[in-house]
C-alpha cells in the first residue's frame, strides 16, 4: 500500500475545505457583515466628524479586522473535531504540518481574501485619504494571512473545549499585536505621505514565520484536542 | 501487525483495565469485550494511535491500518461521493468508478450525489464503512462497526470482513452485537485481560 503523495492530499484537503466553505455562504457573508457593521459604529461613538473618523481609520480598520479574524479562528476546526473527520486526518499517513496549512489557507482565501478585497470600500466610509487605501488593502492581504496562521493555532488549542471563544481570545491576542502595530503602521505612513513598504516588508517577514512555525504549533495542537 | 504490551488506563480514578498484551497477527479476528464503561474505545484509540498520553504499556504497528470510530466523519454538505473520497484521499488515488462501486456495496446506489445531510444516521455510518471495501490497508481497528446498520448490511459487512481475513488481514473489533463470521474469533475480556 502506498500512501498518496503529501502535495495531492492537501490539495484534496483545500479543496474540500472551499467547497464546504463555498456551499454555505452565510458563514462567508458574516465575517464581512460584521467588519461593515463594527465599522459603522465608529461614527456614532467618535461622532461624524470627517477629520477625526480619516485619523482614526487606520486603527479602526485594523482592529475591526484582528476582531473578525478572531470570531471565525475559533471555528475551522470544530465541526471536523465534531464528526470524527479530525481524527481521521490525524491517522492519514500525510504530514499533519501541510494538512494543517492547507486548513489555514482555505481559512484565509474565505475570510481574509475577501476581507482585504473589500476593505477599499469601508476605507471610503471612514473618509480615509485615497492615496492609503492601496496600502491598507496590501497589509491587510499581509496580515490577515498571518492572523490566519496564529489564530488556528488558538482553533486548534481550544477546539477540544465546550465553549473556548473566550480562552482562544485570551490566547492569541496578545500575538496578534505586532501584526497589528505594523499593519496600521504601514497605513499610517501612506496617509503621512512616506513610504509603506518597509512595514508591508516585515509584514511579509512575519507571514513567512508564522508559515514555518504555525502548522507545527496547530499540528501539536490537535494531537492534544483529539487525545481525550 | 500489532503488538501491545502491559496496557494499562486510569480514567477519574478508576483503573479501567491493566496488563492487557496483546499480539495480531496476520489472519486473526480479535473482539474486545466488556460492559459499556470497561474502556473498549479508550483501548482501541490507543491501539490506533489516537491517545498517546495517560496509559501505561507500550503499543508497536507493523502495518498500515484503517481506523474507523464511533463518528461517522461524514460532511453533512458532502454528497456521499465526495465524502468517500476524501475519506480515502489518503491512501493513493482511487477511480470514480471504484468510489461508486463501494458506495454501491454498502447499498447506497442511487445516493451517489444527494446531499449526505438529507440521509439518515445509519446511511452515514455506510458511507464509512465503504472505506472497507476499497482500502488496501491490512489492518483494520473497527469500533462498533454493526451499530445504526441494518440486518443485510451487517450481512454485507460480515461477508467483506471474511473476505479480508481470508486475504491475510488483520481485524480488531468491538461490537456488543454477536460477530457472526464464520472465522475463527479470539475474545478479548477487558476485565480480566485474558485473550480466549
Amino acid at each position: 500500500m502506498t500512501p498518496a503523495s503529501a502535495a495531492g492530499f492537501c490539495f484534496r484537503l483545500l479543496r474540500r475545505q472551499l467547497v464546504l466553505g463555498l456551499r454555505r455562504p452565510v458563514e462567508l457573508g458574516n465575517p464581512l457583515l460584521f467588519f461593515a457593521m463594527v465599522v459603522a459604529l465608529f461614527p456614532l461613538g467618535l461622532g461624524p466628524a470627517p477629520d477625526t473618523l480619516a485619523d482614526f481609520a487606520p486603527g479602526i480598520l485594523w482592529i475591526v479586522a484582528l476582531l473578525s479574524n478572531l470570531l471565525t479562528s475559533d471555528a475551522v476546526f470544530r465541526s471536523d473535531l465534531e464528526d470524527g473527520s479530525l481524527e481521521q486526518l490525524l491517522l492519514a499517513p500525510q504530514p499533519l504540518y501541510f494538512s494543517a496549512l492547507a486548513y489555514v489557507l482555505a481559512h484565509w482565501l474565505l475570510t481574509g481574501l475577501l476581507l482585504g478585497l473589500v476593505s477599499p470600500v469601508f476605507a471610503l466610509m471612514l473618509g480615509l485619504a485615497p492615496a492609503a487605501i492601496p496600502a491598507l488593502a496590501f497589509s491587510l492581504l499581509l496580515g490577515t494571512a498571518v492572523l490566519s496562521l496564529i489564530g488556528g493555532i488558538g482553533g486548534a488549542l481550544t477546539v477540544g473545549l465546550k465553549r473556548g471563544g473566550m480562552l482562544i481570545s485570551l490566547l492569541i491576542l496578545p500575538f496578534y499585536m505586532p501584526v497589528l502595530i505594523f499593519g496600521s503602521s504601514a497605513v499610517q505612513a501612506a496617509l503621512n505621505g512616506s513610504p509603506a513598504g518597509p512595514y508591508l516588508a516585515i509584514l511579509g517577514a512575519l507571514l513567512c514565520i508564522s508559515i514555518a512555525l504555525a502548522p507545527m504549533a496547530i499540528a501539536a495542537g490537535l494531537r492534544i484536542s483529539v487525545d481525550t | 501487525m500489532l503488538r501491545a504490551r502491559e496496557l494499562g488506563l486510569e480514567r477519574g480514578g478508576r483503573q479501567l483495565f491493566s496488563g492487557i498484551e496483546l499480539q495480531l497477527e496476520r489472519g486473526q479476528l480479535v473482539q474486545i469485550e466488556g460492559a459499556n464503561g470497561a474502556g473498549k474505545t479508550s483501548l482501541l484509540r490507543i491501539l490506533a494511535g489516537l491517545s498517546r498520553y495517560g496509559f501505561s504499556g507500550s503499543v508497536d504497528r507493523f502495518a498500515p491500518q484503517l481506523f474507523l470510530g464511533h463518528q461517522s466523519a461524514v460532511k453533512g454538505l458532502l454528497t456521499p461521493r465526495e465524502n468517500l473520497a476524501w475519506h480515502v484521499a489518503g491512501e493513493a488515488g482511487f477511480s470514480a468508478e471504484a468510489i461508486d462501486a463501494a458506495l454501491a456495496a454498502v447499498n447506497l446506489y442511487g445516493y451517489e450525489d444527494v446531499p449526505s445531510h438529507a440521509l439518515s444516521a445509519g446511511q452515514h455510518r455506510r458511507v464509512n464503512l465503504a472505506r472497507l471495501f476499497l482500502t488496501r490497508a491490512p489492518l483494520w481497528l473497527l469500533d462498533e462497526p454493526f451499530t445504526a446498520i441494518d440486518r443485510a448490511g451487517v450481512a454485507a459487512l460480515e461477508a467483506r470482513l471474511l473476505e479480508h481475513l481470508q486475504q491475510g488481514g488483520g481485524v480488531l473489533l468491538t461490537s456488543h452485537q454477536p460477530v457472526a463470521v464464520a472465522y475463527p474469533l479470539l475474545r478479548l475480556d477487558l476485565a480480566s485481560g485474558a485473550l480466549l
